[in-house]
């Protein structure tokens, strides 16, 4: 499952070809193990989804491959250089941007941009064209001068990922950077990062939007520390989904969750999973062709309205919640733990 | 290296702006210095002059006379009491009337004569500076004027006199007792005045940082959508603080006296309740600072100006009664000088409330002032 | 007013001072919730949804315009209003020193909830919300989700009729969020609430009874889930084209084609009619050698509803 450079695989590529590169890496807070012999590399200019539950180890992972902690074990190659050793070169041609990225506040856009400009080591002449090109970039004209705290979430979150990039990095972490943002923003804000993508950076990013997901060249899903999958979105859907997704639309959808719900317990019907999005409803059968009719029947035996039922392609979360229940445990130990 | 300079430059940069942008912050900056360097330069005195001072003259002649005149004349005393013995004299120091007491016996005139004037300087020893400066005035002007006898002897008499003068003893001595602080302990003189300083840092900041803290923080909304009202919010971010100065009173009090033996003259349950009113109004100073500041960096700087003032204004270290007019008015807005003097009487000299009253009845005004503060300050909503 | 609306506002007006002009944040909003109803204020970042849910609470001045709780006027009677409500605070933040079953007794004694009664309520709260093993945790140790379930747990605990969410879910991870709708739908099963929620996220919209879009202090939609969708004009398809710049660019000028969104690496249209219309996509893209899948008509979700509503907001805006 896990996705192993091969020996000859690396022979092929000279050194640093992969921007980013780990190889079992593990780490261990006291008895606890947050990072398990996780193995990726990412391509040169890819946008790669690095997803998974809260507590999961995602980052954790992040921090090792940006030098703030280090491995317990393993290894790791950021553009060639290693991570522990050669932390403050390799920080130069990294951008981060994280959910506690602090902007300052009592300074405005423009200042920000000009504080990690410099502090990144950009000289005057490069730092100005640099500015407005990244207020530009995030669409802050007549923003620039305002005071950050006065900015709404969607700008900050631009100007955050300004201020990321401004030393033009070519790999780029980006963690949960559209939390709370709404669908306009948030549509824009990737329309940011295949920008950036399209131009040769890499980019790591982490999200809980399924959409989002599905806007990565590919994904890595990482659960309980250990990575549980990793492909393009497709490659996934039909490797580790167990089972066929019925999308049910119904008016009453509480409702028939808790019936179906009964079922699967019951078992009176093959049902894997059950889950609600937004007001419709996934259910996870052996084979769509062979039990939509009994779902339906079920349902509307209960007297639930069924508007709509049809077998659809699953979405990277069906495929998430599957491969975590072929997972052995259950509860996720690290959810109770803050992160 | 250069690249290591300019990051250090732009660090320097954005916490300079940072500063200017904050004006409070920025005000304090130079208001501060401009007001240490004019208290140093105008209020701030180690000798000290003008003492206020209560004469007893017994002898009632010329000699008795003259040398009041000479103690008038010198600056150091201002005599406003003229007073009929040594009792009066050392009510007058209990009730902080005067600081020094001049007592001049019987028969001055033929005892001078016979070259053995003496004098009876009283001071007041809960006032450390006033102690010195008292002592070394009153040493130097007895002195001088017993030169002045002495020559004035030397010039009507022969040259018998002139010998007598040079070899023998001055024709008037002081004898001087310092009230309540024989030994001139520096730490009797000081404790009463650090336990004040020392509870209003206190519930000061306590008051002060706890309520801008929790704006800060963000859990005065949430704590305001329930039914609590203001009041009680208030109330109880004060009352911590209050126990936490109480219980410090209590420990440098108790340590003062049973090991650096200094001591307790007075009723305990009265420098208790006198305590609270001076707590209760150290917390209005505070919560005037939350309204006013902004965030918790302003906070401190306030509470540390306030602190300021009060180490050079209430009396604590440095004597009042030599500073100009406005720094005593100053001085006197502070609750700490109120009860700088109700913890001294009651410590040292351990006077009641006969003494105290009036210093009691400023430190309940203030306590009412600031609980009136305190229910104004309190709002139901954010804005 | 009748007995049976929770919430009402009229015309509310709020205003900020801002460093040179005035800012009109809350720009006469007139909306309405039943008992037992959940309501969902939704609109773009810095619309004005926070600063219309305090406003309602009392805990922001009105500046115009009545709203009131209860039959409660939110500036007179503050007081009558919270101790029947119960809110989550946007950043809110529980004591982080108390424990869990610290902070639960804090809420029931600042509620006034005698002793007596307080041990069971607590007990079942916790045991709703899944933390009864986690009583003696700080607060400040718990995980996002755990703590936002533990914020709606002490808003709850004096039983209040009304509760009024301020992006609750904010940052948590999906799993947590449908925890915590799930406890909430059950909470209100057993307690009959009507809740008032802002949120970014558009499947929780969903599952409200009524929603509120919210656009620069205006309301512009107030309906049921399904009324706002009947709002936006036409059917709406999807597909997943393998080229996804080129497909955008040769939809978005075709006839019929009323409006050309995209969710993930899908592009959803909304055409005036299925069948001819998708006819024609298809042909166009076979004409540019465009391979695509998944080509079907689905109903409009609250998300593309919403980005709809709002772009014609703004275009009409901007019109003006």
């Amino acid at each position: 499952m896990a996705d192993k450079p091969l020996a000859s695989e690396y022979a092929a590529r000279p050194e640093g070809a992969y921007p980013v590169i780990a190889e079992d890496l593990t780490k261990r807070f006291g008895e606890f193990t947050a990072v398990d012999r996780v193995s990726f590399h990412i391509l040169p200019g890819e946008v790669f989804g690095w997803l998974g539950p809260n507590g999961a180890g995602k980052t954790t992972t992040i921090r090792m491959l940006l030098g703030l902690i280090r491995p317990s074990a393993g290894t790791l190659g950021v553009l060639g250089f290693d991570p522990v050793t050669q932390t403050k070169i390799m920080q130069a041609h990294v951008g981060y941007m994280s959910q506690l990225f602090t902007l300052y506040n009592d300074l405005t856009a423009r200042e920000n941009i000009h504080f990690y400009g410099r502090v990144y080591g950009l000289n005057r002449k490069a730092l100005a064209q640099r500015q407005d090109e990244i207020i530009q970039m995030a669409g802050l004209e007549g923003r620039e001068d305002m005071l950050t705290a006065n900015l709404s979430g969607g700008w900050k979150q631009r100007l955050a990922l300004g201020c990321a990039i401004v030393h033009n990095p070519r790999v780029v972490f980006l963690d949960e950077p559209t939390a709370g943002v709404d669908a306009i923003s948030r549509r824009e804000f990737w329309g940011l990062i295949y920008a950036m993508a399209n131009k040769g950076t890499t980019i790591l990013v982490t999200t809980h939007y399924m959409d989002e997901a599905e806007l990565c060249q590919r994904v890595g899903f990482i659960n309980q520390g250990r990575l549980v999958a990793i492909g393009t979105p497709d490659e996934l859907k039909q490797t580790h989904m167990r089972g066929q997704v019925l999308e049910i639309d119904t008016p009453e959808p509480d409702h028939a969750v808790r019936l179906l719900k009964e079922a699967q317990t019951k078992q009176s019907l093959p049902i894997d999973e059950v889950a609600l999005y937004g007001a419709q409803i996934h259910v996870v059968v052996p084979s769509a062709d062979e039990f939509l009719k009994p779902v339906r029947a079920m349902l509307e035996s209960e007297a639930i309205v069924v508007s709509n039922i049809v077998w659809i392609t699953p979405t990277l979360e069906d495929v998430f919640i599957s491969t975590v229940q072929n997972q052995a445990g259950q509860a996720t130990p690290g959810k109770e733990i803050k992160n | 290296m250069a690249k290591s300079l300019q990051r250090l430059r732009a660090l320097i940069y954005k916490e300079t702006v940072q500063i200017l942008r904050d004006r409070r912050t920025l005000l304090l900056f130079f208001a501060l210095p401009l007001v240490e360097l004019f208290l140093f330069a105008y209020a701030v005195s180690l000798t000290v002059t003008h003492l206020p001072t209560a004469v007893v003259d017994q002898s009632l002649d010329t000699r008795s006379r003259n040398f009041i005149h000479a103690v008038v004349n010198s600056g150091n005393f201002d005599v406003t009491l003229m007073l009929q013995n040594e009792q009066q004299v050392r009510q007058a120091i209990d009730a902080g009337t005067v600081k020094v007491g001049v007592i001049i016996p019987p028969n001055f005139e033929r005892q001078v004569l016979l070259g053995k004037g003496d004098v009876l300087i009283l001071l007041d020893g809960s006032d450390s500076f006033s102690v010195q400066s008292g002592y070394t005035a009153a040493l130097s002007i007895t002195q001088k004027y017993s030169l002045d006898l002495t020559t004035e002897k030397v010039q009507s008499g022969g040259a018998s006199t002139v010998l007598n003068a040079l070899t023998g003893q001055l024709p008037i001595t002081t004898n001087t007792r310092v009230l309540y602080n024989p030994d001139i302990t520096d730490l009797i003189f000081i404790l009463p005045g650090l336990i004040a300083l020392i509870m209003q840092i206190i519930v000061v900041t306590n008051s002060a940082m706890a309520i801008v803290r929790e704006r800060e923080t963000g859990t005065l909304e949430q704590l305001l959508a329930t039914p609590a009202r203001p009041a009680e919010m208030v109330i109880a971010k004060l009352i911590p603080g209050m126990l936490v100065a109480i219980l410090d009173m209590t420990m440098i009090l108790a340590i003062g006296v049973f090991w650096f033996q200094v001591p307790f003259q007075g009723n305990i349950m009265l420098l208790a309740g006198l305590s609270i009113l001076f707590i209760i109004s150290g917390m209005g100073l505070g919560l005037v600072i939350s309204a006013v500041a902004k965030t918790q960096r302003q906070a401190q700087q306030l509470t540390s100006v306030i602190q300021l003032l009060a180490m050079l204004l209430t009396g604590f270290l440095y004597p009042r009664t030599t500073m100009p007019l406005w720094t005593q008015i100053i001085g006197n807005l502070i609750p700490m000088t109120y009860f700088v003097r109700v913890i001294r009487g009651i410590m040292t000299k351990g006077v009641g409330m006969t003494f105290l009253w009036k210093d009691s009845l400023t430190l309940f005004a203030y306590a009412a002032l600031a609980l009136a503060i305190a229910a104004v300050i309190s709002k139901k909503r954010l804005d | 007013m009748p007995i049976d609306v929770v919430i009402s506002t009229q015309a509310l007006v709020k205003h900020f001072k801002g460093q040179r002009k005035i800012v009109t944040a809350v720009d006469s909003v007139t909306l309405e919730v039943k008992r037992g109803e959940t309501f969902g204020l939704i609109g773009p970042d810095g619309a004005g949804k926070s600063t219309t849910t305090r406003v309602i609470l009392g805990l922001l001045r009105r500046d115009g315009g009545t709203s009131s709780v209860l039959g409660y006027d939110s500036m007179r009677d503050v007081y009558e209003i919270r101790e029947r409500t119960g809110y989550i605070a946007q950043q809110f933040t529980l004591p982080a020193d108390m424990t869990v079953l610290e902070n639960m007794r804090f809420f029931a004694d600042l509620h006034g909830i005698p002793h007596k009664l307080q041990k069971s309520s607590i007990a079942e709260l916790l045991k709703f919300a899944g933390l009864t093993e986690f009583t003696s945790r700080p607060a400040g140790r718990l995980s996002g989700g755990m703590k936002k379930k533990l914020a709606l747990a002490c808003s709850l605990i004096h039983r209040p009729q009304v509760v009024l969410l301020d992006e609750p879910t904010l940052g948590v991870d999906p799993v947590s969020r449908r925890e915590f709708w799930n406890l909430l739908g059950n909470l209100r099963a057993e307690q009959g609430l009507a809740i008032f929620v802002c949120t970014p996220y558009m499947d929780e919209a969903e599952r409200c009874n009524k929603v509120g879009l919210i656009y620069k202090g205006r309301l512009i939609a107030q309906d049921t889930p399904a009324g706002i969708k009947k709002m936006v004009p036409g059917h709406l398809i999807e597909f997943k084209p393998a080229k996804f710049e080129a497909a955008r660019k040769l939809v978005t000028g075709m006839p019929g084609i009323l409006e050309v969104q995209t969710y993930g690496a899908m592009l959803h249209l909304y055409i005036d009619e299925t069948e001819r219309r998708q006819k024609q996509i298809e042909e166009a893209l076979s004409a540019q050698d465009i391979a695509w899948s998944g080509m079907r008509g689905i109903e409009p979700r609250m998300e593309e509803a919403f980005i709809s509503l709002v772009r014609r907001q703004e275009a009409a805006d901007h019109g003006r």
